[in-house]
């Protein structure tokens, strides 16, 4: 169809050049013929054994398509050609085409529960086109629920299950308890310290956006930070990457100043959007640290390659600092450069540690849930593949080996696709 | 001495530093790679692919990481393009786009003039939206993407043609320096739709330890920093780079160079600091 | 109403995504509200930018120390804009030569893109290379065998600094193939394969549990920090 398509443009625009072509094709063929010639280029046999099938799990707008092609290296440099009609006496219309060497297709774009005739053509290199072969009529089946993520769907009902659970059972009043996190015990005293000195604080919420789990993990220790700063009335600056981060830190912490009963000492001028640009933002800290020396410094939320260049400065004018990301890759950095830093789930946990409030400790109950969960999956992953290994496959028993295999293979391959 | 070093003004180990990277720089120190296991199987990734393949390059990185994962873009544009695979380029760091212009205008337009713009590479350029871009183009390329980089529009492209979704990508080729890149790949393109995508990295060497979990099943392949770019270097020059190679397809075995001695720097470093810290400790001073 | 409205929102669209990647049918509606997403990030450019300009015109006024870097980083801003707006120095795209504005503001060879290669690209390397200094003067101040877990993480850190160099190589080439699990470079390997991999798996497992509850929190109205603090 396309080689059609294009010999039309070719007639429309070039129409000497058409006719030429044409008349010399005539020509060409007649000589062949009447020379006897036992080979005229051929075009390329038809692809065989062609099956249509609905692309399971989806809104029923995809058809899957797998045929047979005899002639392997015959389509070197050519394609197949896809079409698809509702009645096989319609206009065949294009899907697409794939590579040589390629014998399936989903084509995309169908309407659900329509029956469609799907035909495929062998193009070779010569834009020569075969016989076309026809699939029986398929029409794609409408999912309601994607079934390949069914094992993914009940895994996060009994996550956020747990959740919610404790979240009710704190708000009932019974007690949960949180271990010590000697980072956050740290929050009044690095705060108190610049008060005495007379210095600023400064706090980077991350680097990332509030779209970051771990910028608002950020803003919620903030809140507490400001709180703390505004009791001492000790003068805290918030410096951001993102304007969104700004506007929020500036109403956590104006609300903060209003808890502490001071909200006359708010200064919204302290909190501000700097650059998104990660090293222009560096430079900008790098100075203010090196220019005013401020007593402490709270780095809390998503931090990259600026966390080692901050924490260094932060560490040569002499600040207390504390830090806290879930950014494994940064976290060696931290603990070499700063006083306390909260490891990945500690910064989590740090919203409901500072605030107690029984909805923050409920959620963190219902993680140990998760945990338990995961946990589970990765002992009977564990053991069940061990038994494989050590049962087969020329091992002691082949039928236990295929039991604990196909546990393996169904966990692997279903439970966790 | 022992006051010295007890009390080494941090300037000193930065100018030790400086004349460890600068040095090997200046006299072109170089050494052979041995390829291992990933930088391999990354190599064989592209190579099992046939002329003509589409691959999705994405180019997440900017000009501060440009000296650890540039070597790394350029070798696999010079490997795509020598394989003859149709390169769609896009980016979803805002300079990225520039890092792709830097890219076709060093290798494609350079050493490749036969490729032609629109029908064997496309630069779609830098959408803004981290992950949430991933996440529709997986499914719906023309929900996002109009225009290619330079505002031409996708429908006039021709190899933009049925194009609907990256899925139809034969492979994707992520060049990461943090968020977004290679992770939020993992997990928003690959991992729902592992059956239809496969997808090699690029990363700088603080994100590789974190990369390391996906591999081997959402991740094949893996480049961790200048080390893995040198090896993949070596691989494809050895295969396509013939007698002579340019200078630009060696970037990644002569930053090799300056890694080993700063490398060797950190160690002696290290080590000063220890013997320091065992003789305070022997004085009593600290416990 | 102030906080309700948001919190809606939040849930709603919170909700959407969830659904949009069980049921295949609303798909689009999760790509809806990506692209929503999109945009609103796009404007959040034009609040930064403005906010910009107020921080430094306001040092300016005041003229508190520094303020003349205020001054050079409005006027780097201001010439970035215009130039990249008003695309001086781009050539017309070649299927509209009649229209000035028909090129593309990174045209290689023009004003703006001078800027970034010249001026935007040194700079930002350059900050970013500042890391090997300060990586080595934390090793030398940070890096101490106080116990047993220390020294692992010494000898550890050794063998992955060496093996990822030539040093690596050079230094245990001579151990025969029977051994040659223990060169440095293939320990390396095995290090960052087997070890790490543990180790980051289990604290990957811990986040993405800390970001589920987050986030479930946050859809469900009970953590409200992103709107400004806890209390109504």
């Amino acid at each position: 169809m396309a080689n059609m398509i294009s010999r039309e443009r070719l007639r429309r625009r070039l129409p000497a050049l058409w006719y030429g072509t044409w008349l010399l094709r005539t020509v060409f063929v007649f000589v062949f013929i009447a020379a006897g010639a036992a080979v005229v280029a051929a075009p390329p046999p038809a692809p065989t054994g062609l099956t249509a099938k609905d692309h399971g799990w989806d809104k029923g707008t995809a058809v899957d398509l797998v045929w047979e092609y005899p002639g392997e290296a015959a389509l070197d440099g050519g394609f197949f050609l896809i079409s698809y009609a509702m009645d096989l006496e319609d206009d065949f219309r294009i899907a697409g085409q794939t590579l040589g060497y390629e014998t399936v297709y989903t084509v995309n774009g169908l309407t659900p529960g329509v029956d469609y005739y799907f035909k495929v053509v062998a193009v070779n290199s010569a834009l020569e086109e075969s016989e076309a072969v026809v699939s029986e009529p398929v029409a794609g089946r409408l999912q309601w629920v994607d079934g390949s993520r069914i094992w993914f769907l009940i895994t996060v009902m009994i996550f956020c299950g747990s959740v919610v659970y404790f979240i009710r059972h704190a708000r009932k009043g019974r007690p949960l308890k949180v271990r010590k996190i000697a980072g956050l015990e740290a929050v009044d005293e690095a705060v108190g310290r610049a008060t005495e000195m007379g210095r600023s604080v400064i706090f980077v919420p991350g680097i990332q956006d509030m779209n970051d789990i771990q910028t608002i993990a950020g803003i919620n220790v903030l809140s507490r930070v400001a709180q703390i700063a505004a009791e001492n009335s000790a003068s805290l600056e918030v410096p951001t990457t993102r304007s969104l981060v700004m506007t929020t830190a500036r109403e956590t912490v104006q609300s903060a100043f209003l808890r502490a009963g001071r909200p006359e000492a708010y200064d919204e001028n302290k909190i501000n959007y700097i650059t998104d640009e990660q090293f222009g933002y560096v430079a900008y800290l790098q100075g203010q640290m090196v220019r005013e020396k401020p007593a402490a410094c709270f780095y809390m939320g998503a931090f990259f390659a600026e966390a080692l260049i901050l924490a260094e400065t932060g560490n040569s004018v002499g600040a207390i600092q504390v830090a806290g990301t879930a950014m494994p890759a940064q976290l060696p950095f931290f603990v070499a450069s700063c006083d306390y830093t909260l490891i990945g789930e500690e910064f989590f946990a740090a919203s409901a540690y500072l605030t107690g409030s029984p909805e923050e400790l409920g959620s963190l109950k219902g993680q140990d849930v998760g945990k338990v969960l995961v946990a589970i999956g990765i002992v009977l992953g564990v053991v069940f593949a061990t038994l494989a290994s050590i049962t087969g496959p020329e091992g002691l028993n082949l039928e236990s080996y295929h039991f604990f295999q196909g546990f393996v293979d169904y966990l692997q391959g279903t439970v966790l696709h | 001495m022992y006051t010295f070093l007890k009390n080494l003004d941090r300037r000193w180990i930065f100018l030790l530093m400086f004349l460890a990277v600068a040095i090997p720089i200046l006299f072109e120190l170089q050494f052979p790679e041995h390829p291992t296991g990933l930088a391999q199987a990354v190599f064989d990734e592209i190579e099992a692919l046939q002329p003509g393949d589409p691959v999705l390059l994405a180019f997440d990185y900017d000009p501060a990481s440009e000296g650890e994962l540039g070597p790394m873009a350029t070798t696999f544009t010079y490997h795509c393009a020598k394989k003859g695979l149709k390169m769609y380029f896009m980016a979803l760091w805002p300079v990225g786009a520039q890092m792709i212009d830097d890219n076709i205008a060093k290798v494609i337009k350079a050493d490749f003039p036969e490729l032609e713009y629109g029908k064997d590479y496309v630069n779609l350029g830098y959408k803004s939206g981290y992950e949430g871009v991933i996440k529709v183009i997986v499914t719906n390329l023309r929900g996002l993407y109009t225009t290619d980089s330079y505002g031409t529009s996708i429908d006039s492209i021709p190899m933009m043609e049925g194009v609907t979704d990256i899925r139809q990508m034969k492979l994707l080729v992520n060049v990461s320096a943090g968020y977004p890149g290679t992770t939020e790949w993992v997990q928003y393109a690959i991992t729902p739709f592992s059956k239809d995508l496969r997808m090699v990295a690029g990363c700088t060497g603080i994100t590789a330890p974190l990369l390391y979990p996906y591999i081997p099943n959402q991740l094949p392949g893996l480049l961790g920093a200048i080390k893995g770019a040198a090896e993949y270097e070596q691989l494809v020059m050895d295969a396509y780079g013939g007698e002579k190679v340019d200078q630009k397809y060696m970037k990644a075995r002569q930053r090799m160079g300056p890694q080993l001695i700063a490398h060797l720097l950190i160690i002696g470093l290290i080590i000063v600091a220890n013997i320091l810290f065992f003789m305070e400790k022997r004085k009593g001073v600290v416990r | 109403m102030k906080r309700n409205i948001p919190l809606l929102i939040t849930a709603f669209s919170g909700l959407v995504l969830i659904l949009a990647y069980f049921i295949p049918m609303t798909q689009s509606w999760g790509e809806v509200a990506a692209i929503w997403f999109d945009i609103l990030a796009s404007i959040a450019f034009i609040l930064g930018g403005g906010n910009l300009i107020k921080l430094h015109a306001r040092k300016m006024a005041l003229r508190q120390a520094g303020w003349a870097y205020s001054a050079i980083t409005l006027l780097a801003f201001a010439l970035t804009l215009f130039i990249g707006l008003s695309k001086i120095g781009v050539s017309p795209n070649l299927q509209f030569p009649d229209m000035a504005w028909s090129g593309h503001y990174r045209e290689s060879g023009a004003p703006f893109w001078w800027i970034y290669e010249y001026a935007f690209k040194p700079l930002t390397a350059t900050t970013f290379s500042m890391l090997a200094f300060y990586i080595a003067s934390a090793a030398f101040r940070a890096f101490r065998a106080k116990n047993l877990e220390a020294i692992l993480l010494l000898g550890t850190a050794f063998i992955i600094l060496l093996g990822r160099t030539f040093a690596g190589i050079i230094l245990t080439s001579w151990l025969p193939d029977s051994l040659a699990g223990l060169r440095i470079e293939n320990l390396t390997v095995e290090i960052m394969r087997v070890v790490n991999t543990a180790g980051s798996r289990a604290i990957m497992i811990g986040i993405a549990l800390g970001v589920a509850s987050t986030s479930l929190k946050v859809l469900l109205g009970v953590d409200r920090s992103y709107l400004g603090s806890g209390e109504e």
